[in-house]
């Protein structure tokens, strides 16, 4: 068992490694990067850093400073699907707070946590540029726009699935 | 071939257009673009008009015009072809371009938006893209940046700065190399120009950016885009990976000594990074984090060399500047608000979306004749211009004309040309408190006024609202503003206090409840 522990770690690094060479000549390549890694790998582990790192010439601490500032990255895997409501004031005009505790209600996780299934990740977002059909929800990347309780109710339906 | 391409004979297949805009998509555009398809028609996504209302907005070729439909949803497909939508019959709304919400615009920046299919390079140009990259390409750089200057722009990120002025400094300073940097990171609520600008018409951005290079000598171009926007993303990397394959980027543009390539990178969710040194930093790998000024981005920006920030729409209106001419530009607007702006409609509001018009239309016209007072039918209590930042005002201040020095002038700005609209059931207290609690939450950290106090001013304001000495409170909220105005390195900590002082100042009620 260890050593199949062992081996899914070393693909991990040997896909890090892979990931980062191929960007490290960009200008300013550390968020392509990690975004990439996100992207493949569906968040970005503490033991991914200092590999970024080594790639990059850079310390750890430089890598793992960027990763903890934006929120875009995730340090855990998250659910197999994510949803995220926009709370920002265009939409609060119309219910998004409503909606908001709808959907933490209905999922039973707060904002940033996902079902105890796996199934989905709920986050709050500020602003998903839909503000004139709020209250607006995206879910893995597909933007939902005049999101009533039921609306939302129907979009976890299909996610669940 | 050509007659049936033009949709005027009946065996023809019938062009019918309908937004491919993430808005629009938002609901249900998709679906309805594969019901017509399916029912016989060619489909060409096209951006949206910005009548988000009426999305999904089908519009049909018809030799009177476009006829549009709208709102459309997937299930009424069927019924509106039986009716003859294929051939501009039914229940339409009549010809889109003479809608009284689209004459009453001055459509500069936006011209194509909503018309042309945003992934043609071909359509680009026939509706008159290049134009103004090649009368700027047959100029002198210095030429460029002085016609720029003339047309009055201001950025329209927020702070208004004179564009023209910016590529000066940039075009006057000495390096090995230059950079042009496009702040895409439209965070502010309320606003989604720059988003429908990129996704319904990219080679005006592509063309902006390419011709402000000319102007100031740089090389390489960035576009900072947020990562909320994923279908900007995929519009805006396709269109310059098809302006690459046809030379209007890379070396030896359209022929002539330029060489200038142009690359997106997408944010990582900070709203700070709109910011545009904390977007700088992010652009070079780093966390967002705010530099100090001087040095100014013009002389020291990315990777230390001299670098022109502009926003999209900035960059966005110099290809009609340049291929109309300044003076016809600056004709436009009043004062020293030159030209024309992108408003962005949104909140409760009953006819939500873009309206570009001329600087001077009233905040009251832009909210009650176009947009049509709230969606909820109940009186309009608060507006919220430009933005997290920017101040509330009441129904009160709709005379207010929408100019940066009018509105400084009241004690509020006009940002990217937002405009949220809440009504009558809004607590203004709450909205104070989200304020400081989104600056709390959105700051960099790099300086205490801001880092501090905007956990400070949230207490406080629960204080006021809990009825905890209340007027003790409302001075310290008071004080704090002030300390947070005067003391912040950037306007993140420096603003916040705009919309809690001007939420006091004119609904001071609701903090006394
Ligand atoms: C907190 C904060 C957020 C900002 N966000 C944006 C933004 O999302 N887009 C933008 O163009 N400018 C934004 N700005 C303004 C930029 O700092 C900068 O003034 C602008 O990009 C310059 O371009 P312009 O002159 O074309 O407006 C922001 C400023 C601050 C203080
Ligand atoms: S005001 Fe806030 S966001 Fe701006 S530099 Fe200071 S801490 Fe950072
Ligand atoms: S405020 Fe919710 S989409 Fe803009």
């Amino acid at each position: 068992m260890t050593t199949d522990v062992t081996d899914l770690a070393a693909v991990r690094v040997q896909r890090i490694r892979e990931i980062a060479t191929a960007r490290r000549d960009l200008r300013g390549p550390l968020i392509p990067i990690l975004h990439a890694v996100q992207e493949d790998l569906g968040h970005i582990d503490q033991a991914d850093v200092p590999v970024i790192a080594e790639v990059l010439n850079l310390s750890a601490a430089e890598v793992h400073g960027v990763v903890t500032f934006y929120r875009d990255f995730r340090r855990a895997p998250g659910g197999r699907a994510t949803m995220r409501i926009c709370q920002a004031e265009a939409c609060q005009a119309v219910g998004a707070e409503a909606l908001g505790a709808h959907a933490r209600r209905r999922l039973g996780v707060e904002f940033g946590e996902t079902t105890s299934d796996g199934a989905v990740t709920l986050d709050e977002v500020f602003c998903l540029g839909n503000c004139a059909l709020g209250p607006a929800v995206q879910v893995d990347g597909r933007l939902h726009g005049r999101v009533s309780p039921a609306r939302l109710d129907a979009l976890l339906g299909e996610v669940a699935r | 071939m050509r007659g049936m391409e033009a949709g005027g004979v009946s065996a023809g297949k019938r062009r019918v257009y309908v937004p491919r805009d993430s808005a629009a998509r938002s609901v249900g555009a998709d679906a309805v673009a594969e019901r017509i398809a399916a029912a016989g028609a060619e489909v060409v996504r096209t951006g949206s008009r910005g009548m988000l209302w009426l999305e999904p907005l089908v519009e049909v070729e018809t030799p009177a015009g476009r006829v549009g439909y709208g709102p459309v949803a997937p299930e009424d497909v069927d019924g509106l072809v039986a009716a003859g939508l294929l051939d501009g019959q039914g229940e339409s709304i009549g010809v889109v371009e003479d809608l009284p919400w689209m004459r009453r615009q001055q459509r500069v920046t936006f011209t194509r938006v909503g018309i042309v299919d945003p992934r043609s390079p071909e359509d680009y140009e026939a509706h008159g893209g290049l134009a103004g990259l090649r009368t700027a390409l047959r100029m002198s750089p210095a030429d460029v940046v002085e016609e720029v200057v003339t047309s009055g722009l201001r950025g329209r990120g927020g702070a208004g700065f004179p564009t023209g002025i910016k590529w000066r400094t940039v075009l006057g300073a000495d390096a090995d190399i230059k950079f042009v940097c496009c702040n895409a990171d439209e965070g502010d609520s309320g606003t989604f120009a720059d988003r429908m600008l990129i996704e319904g018409d990219p080679f005006t951005l592509i063309e902006g950016m390419t011709i402000a290079a000319h102007a100031v000598g740089a090389s390489e171009g960035y576009v900072y885009l947020r990562s909320e926007y994923p279908d900007a993303v995929e519009t805006l990397t396709e269109a310059i990976e098809a302006a690459r394959a046809r030379g209007w980027l890379g070396e030896r543009i359209l022929g002539s000594d330029l060489t200038f390539d142009l690359h997106v990178r997408v944010g990582a969710g900070a709203y700070i990074c709109g910011e545009e040194t904390s977007m700088l930093e992010s652009l070079e790998g780093k966390r967002g984090q705010v530099r100090a000024k001087p040095p100014i981005p013009a002389l020291e920006g990315l990777f230390g060399r001299p670098t022109v920030v502009n926003n999209v729409l900035s960059l966005a209106s110099v290809p009609a500047i340049l291929a109309d001419g300044a003076e016809a530009y600056a004709a436009l607007g009043v004062g020293r608000s030159r030209g024309t702006s992108v408003f962005q409609l949104g909140g409760n509001i009953a006819r939500g979306g873009i309206v570009e018009t001329a600087f001077g239309i009233t905040l009251g016209e832009l909210v009650d004749d176009l947009g049509g007072g709230t969606a909820s039918g109940r009186p309009a209590r608060a507006v919220q211009v430009g933005g997290p930042l920017g101040a509330y005002l009441p129904v009160e201040k709709f005379d207010l004309p929408m100019d940066y020095e009018a509105f400084a002038a009241a004690g509020a700005m006009l940002g990217h040309g937002g405009i949220v609209v809440f009504d009558d059931t809004v607590d203004m207290a709450a909205m104070a408190r989200f304020a400081f609690s989104f600056c709390a939450e959105e700051s960099c950290g790099k300086c205490t006024p801001c880092r501090v106090g905007a956990v400070r001013g949230v207490e406080t304001i629960d204080r006021i609202r809990t009825g905890q000495e209340r007027e003790k409170n409302l001075v310290l909220l008071e004080d704090l503003c002030e300390l947070m105005t005067d003391g912040s390195l950037c306007a993140m900590g420096g603003l916040t206090p705009m919309p809690v002082r001007s939420a006091v100042r004119h609904f001071g009620e609701d903090f006394a409840k």
